[in-house]
């Protein structure tokens, strides 16, 4: 990691897809935290694959196929490196955040949860921590459960202790909320979890793109995060499983790759990450991801932090000054995004008219609906912001939310 | 402003949206639907009371958008005392309206409902302006189901 200066034109300058205009304006893009733009870098690195190396993995003997098996098994290294994980064999490729949380569930669950049983999630959860849960509990007829949000944002960590039972099988949390930007206390959640002999899976989907993340820091059981929001490509995304959790679990999808001999009577399983990635992977994606990880750690990650959070500051400051606008969670720690709903204005007039002005925002619930009803809203409007975000952003899009204002008038 | 979004919220779109007409529940009403938006959770109930196969009275309760509730509070103006088939070409055409624009539809015969047609410019509103229209045609025709805009 570099510790050089942090010089927010120069990392512009990496992005292609931000010297655009939109309706006549430049483009200020703040919805990263629903998908990240992407550097030339990455961008290069799929293209480098696919007219130089391309072939499949882990079973030709040839050079192309060496190549490319290299290739993807190097991108796995430079995520057990990111994620400070004890060994490559930890990780395992999946399409996205929400397949990572599927196959634990389909997992890990199935064997482990059963009738009766609990599995804790939280209020802040996106959907594709929610669902996978709830459709494993309805399978098994075991418990969903979850730990509330308080009127700021965070969670009501008084009712930990109450919530994991001794039918508590797993504790499914995330790292950031997605739409309020809390930053959930996961280490100290991990800790007491742990106390009862529960394993933690944490969603690291909002988390990974903002601050460095250690696992075994953590001792986080699983972790879990997507390639497209770290400013990878999309369609690639890692499951993080201690060595030991990986291996007591079954296979999540059948297929070539996850065997290691297959007769009409009986399959041999190969062994941890392989046993979890049936059928062709997606090679240029991991090949993609792992340049943005090398994209960042050039960049250096704790001064993209320290951008986000002075970035965050500055636009919480601003928005405070609209009026009419409240924010939505204030809890005691945030990261990335910036959530707040203008009186009786919608979120989505107020989205359509910034995207007027070439402002693009995210509107809506989400993904995460349930906590919208705990704050009594059906939608919001928010604010995402990444290491290529500027000052100017968030002024044009105060500008934006003036002129909404005007037109509400 | 530009000239789309000024078409998008015309004045009678910012005033049934700020103050909805027919914002309420039907009393005996004898058909009922519920319209569900699944990208943005808005969600609004249409309850009508038809006699003789006229549409009587017809009201909509809920939460939504400017053009949303817009839609929603000009179509139980344009439906009442109208035949239920009367109502189902409406339907059609406002549906082609704010899909197609107004160079393809008779926007004289639409009367107010024509203000809708700015919603043609941007095809992520089209599901606001038509929720309430297909929660009217589920009503209409008794169809159970909460009605989705997917």
């Amino acid at each position: 990691m570099s510790g050089a200066e942090f010089d927010v034109a120069k990392v512009r300058a990496d992005f292609p897809i931000l010297a655009q205009e939109v309706r006549g304006r430049p483009l200020v893009y703040l919805d990263s935290a629903a998908s990240a733009q992407k550097p030339q870098a990455v961008i290069d690195a799929i293209s480098r694959f696919y007219t130089h190396d391309n072939a499949n993995v882990h079973r030709g003997v040839h050079t192309l196929s060496e190549r490319a098996t290299a290739a993807f098994e190097s991108a796995r290294e430079k995520v057990a490196r990111f994620l400070h994980a004890k060994s490559d064999k930890e990780i395992v490729f999946v399409r996205g955040t929400t397949e990572a949380i599927n196959l634990v569930a389909q997992t890990f669950g199935r064997k482990n949860v059963g009738p009766g049983d609990e599995v804790l999630i939280t209020a802040l959860e996106h959907h594709a921590n929610i669902v996978p849960w709830q459709m494993l509990c309805e399978q098994v007829g075991a418990k969903l459960k979850q730990l509330p949000v308080d009127t700021h944002g965070d969670l009501v960590l008084d009712r930990l202790d109450e919530l994991l039972t001794p039918r508590t099988r797993i504790l499914a949390v995330t790292h950031v909320s997605n739409a309020l930007g809390t930053v959930v206390p996961v280490k100290e959640l991990i800790r007491r979890a742990h106390a009862r002999g529960v394993p933690v899976l944490v969603d690291g989907a909002q988390s990974v793109t903002h601050f460095p993340v250690d696992v075994v820091d953590l001792d986080c059981d699983f972790y879990a995060f997507s390639g497209h929001k770290l400013f990878g490509p999309m369609g690639i995304g890692v499951l993080y499983g201690k060595k030991e959790r990986l291996e007591s679990m079954p296979p999540y999808q059948g297929g070539g790759d996850m065997i290691l001999s297959v007769t009409m009577e009986k399959t041999l399983y190969n062994r941890v990450p392989y046993r979890f990635e049936a059928g062709t992977p997606d090679v240029a994606g991991a090949v993609g991801l792992g340049a943005a990880i090398d994209y960042l750690e050039r960049v250096g990650l704790e001064a993209i932090a320290a951008h986000d959070r002075a970035l965050l500051a500055y636009a919480e400051q601003v928005l405070g000054s609209v009026p009419g606008l409240r924010i939505l969670g204030q809890g005691r720690e945030r990261s990335g995004v910036v959530s707040f709903v203008m009186e009786d204005i919608h979120p989505h007039d107020v989205g359509t008219i910034l995207d007027r002005e070439g402002v693009a925002v995210r509107t809506g619930h989400h993904c995460a609906q349930p906590l919208m009803q705990c704050f009594g809203v059906a939608a919001t409007v928010r604010a995402s912001m990444a290491l290529y975000n500027t000052r100017e952003d968030v002024d044009a899009l105060v500008r934006g939310l003036h002129k909404v204002r005007e037109v509400f008038a | 402003m530009s000239s789309d979004l000024q078409d998008l919220y015309q004045e009678v779109v910012l005033d049934h949206g700020k103050r909805p007409r027919n914002f309420r529940e039907v009393e005996g009403a004898n058909h009922r639907a519920q319209g569900y938006n699944p990208l943005c959770g808005d969600q609004l109930t249409v309850t009508i009371k038809v006699e003789g196969g006229v549409i009587r009275d017809i009201g909509f309760q809920g939460q939504g958008c400017a053009i949303s509730r817009a839609s929603a509070s000009l179509m139980t103006g344009a439906v009442k005392d109208r035949t239920r088939e009367e109502a189902e070409q409406l339907f059609e055409q406002v549906h082609k309206l704010v899909t197609e624009g107004p160079a393809e539809v008779d926007t004289e015969a639409l009367g107010k409902l024509a203000v809708l047609s700015g919603v043609s410019e941007f095809p992520a509103r089209v599901k606001c302006a038509s929720l309430a229209w297909h929660t009217l045609r589920a009503a209409l025709r008794g169809e159970a189901e909460p009605i989705s805009t997917e």
